[in-house]
């Protein structure tokens, strides 16, 4: 009996610790923080059609498993949960509420892709979960206004688009131009850039608009009739492995063209190697980041410091994907804004700081860009610069542009 | 020719009833009992449950009702579909765009949801007829592989691979229940329904016919059954039911886009009811809960390889249970009740 009560009283008091609790951590509204921890939800395909991205999922783990061991950011530790998505929306919208309400995050922060971010969007402002930086470079996570939640990360595809169509009008007097893109948000988000950006002279100076769907085998014989057009430049929106056939195909066929290739293809260990480095030569891309697999930067500090971190950190990592070095960079912005939080990690906070990052520079972003972003301005990055290819690397021509139209 | 296939079959319930006639009356009451357990423990759960658990029990309901709809087609009638995903699909973009477009209440949406999905289906089943088995399921494979891009390519209603965001529906008549909750409930009345409707279609005088052209489509034939009509009219009914289920999915996950209805999700289907127990009722409820979850605790086991996991539980299963996790259960049943009736002739 004796006994008995002892542990009633216990039960009691446990339960009302308990409770007292929940209270405390409902009062400051502190949810996913302790004393050692901040707990950061990911989705990511792991498996599925988009799964080559996966591993961007895995080298921010990676990262944060450095500043962990490190210390963490102002000794609390990072409790980064990724879950696979599969590039599936219902699944993401599924995943998502599980690290919102289950596993009970204090942000949600790259989760990849257009659809599955657009399945989520609502709720997450709704819940009023920070969303931070996402990775996908559609135009619409920069609205502030509408999803103060939200918030992208890369510069976003039309502004590029733009400034390719900048260079046609100032450099190329008798354009005609041949247009190949994948007919989906992606490529449309391009080429509407592109067009707006030509203005009044879009119908004149495009003479043919070719699609392909992201499932299709080849696209030869799109660039067939892109030659048959008789362009004389080429905007090339597609993705890595239609880019390798791409610009195989045209110089099979001696098509020439002055070709611009979207950042999405820009990769030389993917993309041009692959496509073979003579049929590459002169190709035009707009570049944000410093790609990995240019010589141009082997001595470079922020490079040599990548390096050593996935050897350390993520040795499984290929050393030649640009995805593992966009993962390690966002990463360290995602650490920057943890650390601007100080001890204040509520969710407010976290969007506050998120929205209040000032000239902050990556370690693999080309010098000079830097990252600006304020609560009317959820774009972090939005410079960018002009490079050609000699046939061994990047070679960066022109003045960083600041990509940002009023 | 009718009157005599009508005398074939009320022979045939005649023997089939004598045949089960000794367990039947042990066992029906026990049955009746287990089903009213389980829905009422379906009703219970939003007391329970977290938001985001209800979520994935929605879900689960939502499986349950395509994987009847399939296992209608596949299990009962034979005819072997690929492209189930598709039919969900377009049920659930008739949802979205009525709502999105037209502002129309979405209890209307569901309901027309199944009638386009019913059209559809019947139509493709028409010319369907011709092909069997794996032809069959080639030309549905094809269905499953073109909605996607069609869907794209109607970018005005359809709003192109972006999809279309909808907002969840509130509890009507100031229930006071979350959205979550709400949407749980609505998803498990329709399930009901639709389960004891199937149910009452499949043990009469159609189901009979339904599972005779299966077996032997001449023989069905002979004793007049019309094979054109009924294979027809299944495959529609059938897409009805994925149609639906594709509707209140997309009620509970508040968006819909082409990448959601892609050819995994048809294969999902398909194994869920060779999981679940082919040509079974309840075997919808086991695939629902095997697709719903064992990807998540596949995912949970390993990161790095979760579909070589989920392949192992897969073929776990096949080999454990040969005839899904319904024909298993039964198995279990029946060697429950024989020894308690051994045990009972024994005393």
């Amino acid at each position: 009996m004796r006994l008995f009560t002892r542990f009633t009283a216990l039960l009691l008091v446990g339960g009302l610790a308990t409770l007292a609790g929940a209270g405390a951590a409902a009062a400051q509204t502190v949810v996913g923080v302790t004393a050692t921890e901040i707990k950061i939800g990911n989705t990511n395909p792991y498996s599925g059609p988009a799964s080559a991205y996966g591993t961007i999922g895995k080298v921010i783990g990676a990262y944060f498993k450095k500043v962990n061991d490190e210390g963490g950011v102002n000794g609390r530790k990072i409790n980064y949960i990724t879950l696979d998505d599969q590039y599936s929306p219902p699944k993401t919208v599924e995943m998502v509420r599980r690290l919102v309400e289950q596993d009970q995050v204090a942000a949600l922060f790259q989760t990849l892709g257009t659809p599955p971010n657009s399945a989520i969007h609502k709720y997450v402002n709704q819940q009023k979960v920070p969303h931070l930086f996402v990775a996908t470079g559609a135009t619409k996570w920069n609205d502030p206004k509408n999803f103060p939640w939200t918030m992208g990360y890369q510069p976003n595809y039309q502004t590029e688009g733009r400034t390719y169509a900048a260079y046609v009008l100032k450099n190329v007097p008798d354009a005609k131009v041949g247009i190949l893109y994948q007919n989906d948000d992606y490529g449309k988000d391009y080429l509407k850039g592109f067009e707006d950006g030509l203005g009044d002279t879009a119908k004149k100076l495009i003479v043919m608009k070719q699609s392909y769907e992201v499932t299709d085998p080849t696209i030869d014989s799109q660039i067939v009739n892109l030659k048959n057009s008789g362009a004389n430049v080429f905007f090339n929106i597609t993705i890595p492995k239609f880019a390798v056939q791409a610009i195989k195909k045209s110089n099979d066929i001696g098509w020439k063209p002055l070709h611009f290739l979207n950042n999405v293809s820009s990769s030389l260990g993917t993309v041009l190697k692959p496509a073979g480095v003579e049929s590459s030569r002169g190709l035009i891309t707009a570049l944000y980041m410093k790609e990995i697999t240019d010589p141009q930067w082997k001595n470079d500090k922020g490079f040599t410091e990548w390096v050593a971190f996935m050897k350390k950190y993520y040795p499984e990592g290929a050393i030649d994907q640009q995805e593992n070095a966009f993962g390690y960079n966002v990463a360290i912005l995602m650490t920057q804004v943890l650390k601007q939080c100080g001890n204040d990690l509520s969710r407010e906070n976290i969007m506050k700081q998120a929205a209040n990052v000032k000239d902050f520079e990556l370690p693999l972003l080309l010098p000079g860009i830097k990252i600006n972003t304020t609560p009317t301005d959820h774009a972090p990055i939005e410079q960018e610069q002009l490079a050609k290819f000699d046939g061994e690397k990047w070679a960066l021509f022109g003045e960083v542009l600041d990509a940002v139209r009023k | 020719m009718a009157s005599s296939a009508d005398e074939t079959a009320k022979t045939a319930e005649r023997v089939a009833a004598a045949a089960t006639s000794g367990r039947s009356l042990a066992v029906r009451p026990l049955g009746v009992a287990a089903v009213v357990t389980v829905v009422l423990i379906a009703i219970a759960l939003p007391f329970v449950m977290s938001g985001f658990r209800l979520f994935q029990f929605t879900q689960v309901l939502t499986y349950a009702i395509a994987l009847l709809g399939l296992n209608l087609l596949t299990g009962y009638n034979g005819q072997f579909s690929l492209g189930h995903g598709a039919f969900y699909g377009i049920g659930a973009y008739t949802t979205a765009i009525m709502i999105d477009r037209w502002d129309i209440g979405y209890g209307w949406t569901v309901i027309a949801a199944g009638i386009v999905c019913l059209i559809v289906g019947f139509l493709f089943g028409r010319p369907a007829l011709r092909l069997e088995g794996l032809y069959l399921a080639l030309a549905t494979f094809s269905l499953a592989l073109a909605v996607p891009q069609i869907l794209k390519y109607f970018e005005h209603w359809t709003g192109g691979s972006q999809g279309i965001v909808l907002s969840k529906p509130k509890a009507p008549f100031g229930l006071r229940l979350t959205e979550d909750q709400w949407l749980y409930y609505l998803t498990l009345g329709v399930a009901i329904v639709l389960f004891v409707v199937a149910w009452n279609l499949l043990r009469g005088r159609v189901g009979r016919a339904i599972v005779a052209i299966r077996d032997n489509h001449i023989a069905a034939e002979a004793m007049g059954i019309d094979n054109a009509l009924y294979k027809s009219v299944v495959f529609g009914v059938s897409a009805a039911y994925t149609g639906v289920a594709g509707a209140l999915s997309a009620l509970a996950i508040a968006f819909v886009a082409p990448d959601s209805f892609n050819i995994l999700l048809s294969i999902t289907l398909l194994t869920g009811i060779v999981i679940g127990g082919f040509a079974t009722i309840s075997g919808a409820v086991y695939g629902a809960l095997f697709v719903q979850f064992v990807p998540n605790w596949a995912q949970d086991i390993s990161k790095a390889a979760p579909w070589a996991i989920f392949g192992v539980f897969l073929i776990v299963f096949m080999y454990v249970m040969p005839r899904g996790i319904a024909g298993f259960l039964h198995l279990v049943w029946i060697r429950l009740t024989a020894s308690a009736v051994s045990r009972e002739q024994g005393r």
